[in-house]
């Protein structure tokens, strides 16, 4: 039985991956990254029904410079994810594989979750 | 596939398409079906921690005292945790070979994810109840 001509996965110490590639590591790097980050949501929320003085602990260290760099991080993987994935949805219903069409999805992704990230900060700030 | 007549798969077996793990697509459609009910909910999170941010404690009460705002945190954090739950489990299946930690990390994000998100929910029940 002859095995040569079969196609081969792409050797990751040594090929350079195209932005379609690293989006799609990235989308679940911000998967991992927001499941962390659904502690703080539950911190969060459950603070709130414990009472005040809980819920301004939370308050008090969401306040503080290290919690904002971390809020910037989950804001942008969040958006990340969502934009993403809609994407993927669309290459779920088979559309949208050809390589110029791909390349155009990640320009808009990127875009798109760096316009939801700062439109958001926006109005917080 | 199907017309091999020498296959040991039967009929019943065949049709009912579930494959060696006897669930079929049913972890990849509900991985789609709870993206698609996010993308809403997501939109409309953020839009609430916006309007929340820079208030207390009183305004996060009033906020979810209200029975849609409640229906739509507790409808997200089901549905997110879920979400988050079913990710998780195919990072940890296509990376963790070793089938003691497979098994063992995929029952921790498990307890995890449906921990956490009772807790939350019950909080916001508790919040949207007055007590």
């Amino acid at each position: 039985m002859a095995t040569q001509n079969r196609p081969l996965s792409p050797h990751l110490q040594v090929y350079r991956l195209p932005l379609t590639a690293l989006m799609s590591i990235t989308h679940r790097m911000t998967g991992i990254g927001l499941t962390l980050g659904t502690l703080l949501l539950a911190w969060w929320v459950s603070a709130a029904a414990y009472g005040q003085a809980e819920y301004e602990q939370v308050q008090a260290f969401l306040g503080s410079w290290i919690a904002m760099i971390l809020l910037l991080g989950f804001s942008f993987a969040l958006f990340f994810h969502l934009c993403n994935g809609i994407r993927h949805l669309f290459w779920d219903f088979g559309n949208y594989f050809e390589l110029h069409e791909t390349r155009r999805a990640d320009i808009c992704v990127l875009i798109g979750a760096a316009a939801l990230t700062a439109a958001t900060w926006f109005m917080v700030l | 596939m199907a017309t091999d007549s020498h296959s040991l798969r039967s009929a019943l077996g065949r049709a009912r398409g579930l494959g060696s793990a006897k669930e079929g697509t049913n972890h990849w459609w509900l991985q789609r079906v709870t993206a698609i009910a996010l993308v809403p909910l997501t939109m409309w999170l953020v839009a609430s921690i916006v309007a929340l941010s820079g208030f207390g404690h009183g305004a996060f009460v009033v906020w979810f005292g209200r029975p849609l705002n409640a229906t739509l945190m507790i409808l997200f954090l089901g549905v997110g945790f879920h979400h988050a739950q079913l990710g998780m489990q195919v990072v940890i299946e296509d990376y963790v070979s070793h089938h003691g930690w497979r098994t063992t990390l995929n029952l921790l994000v498990k307890f995890a994810c449906y921990g956490l998100a009772t807790l939350s929910i019950v909080s916001i029940l508790t919040i949207a109840f007055g007590a």
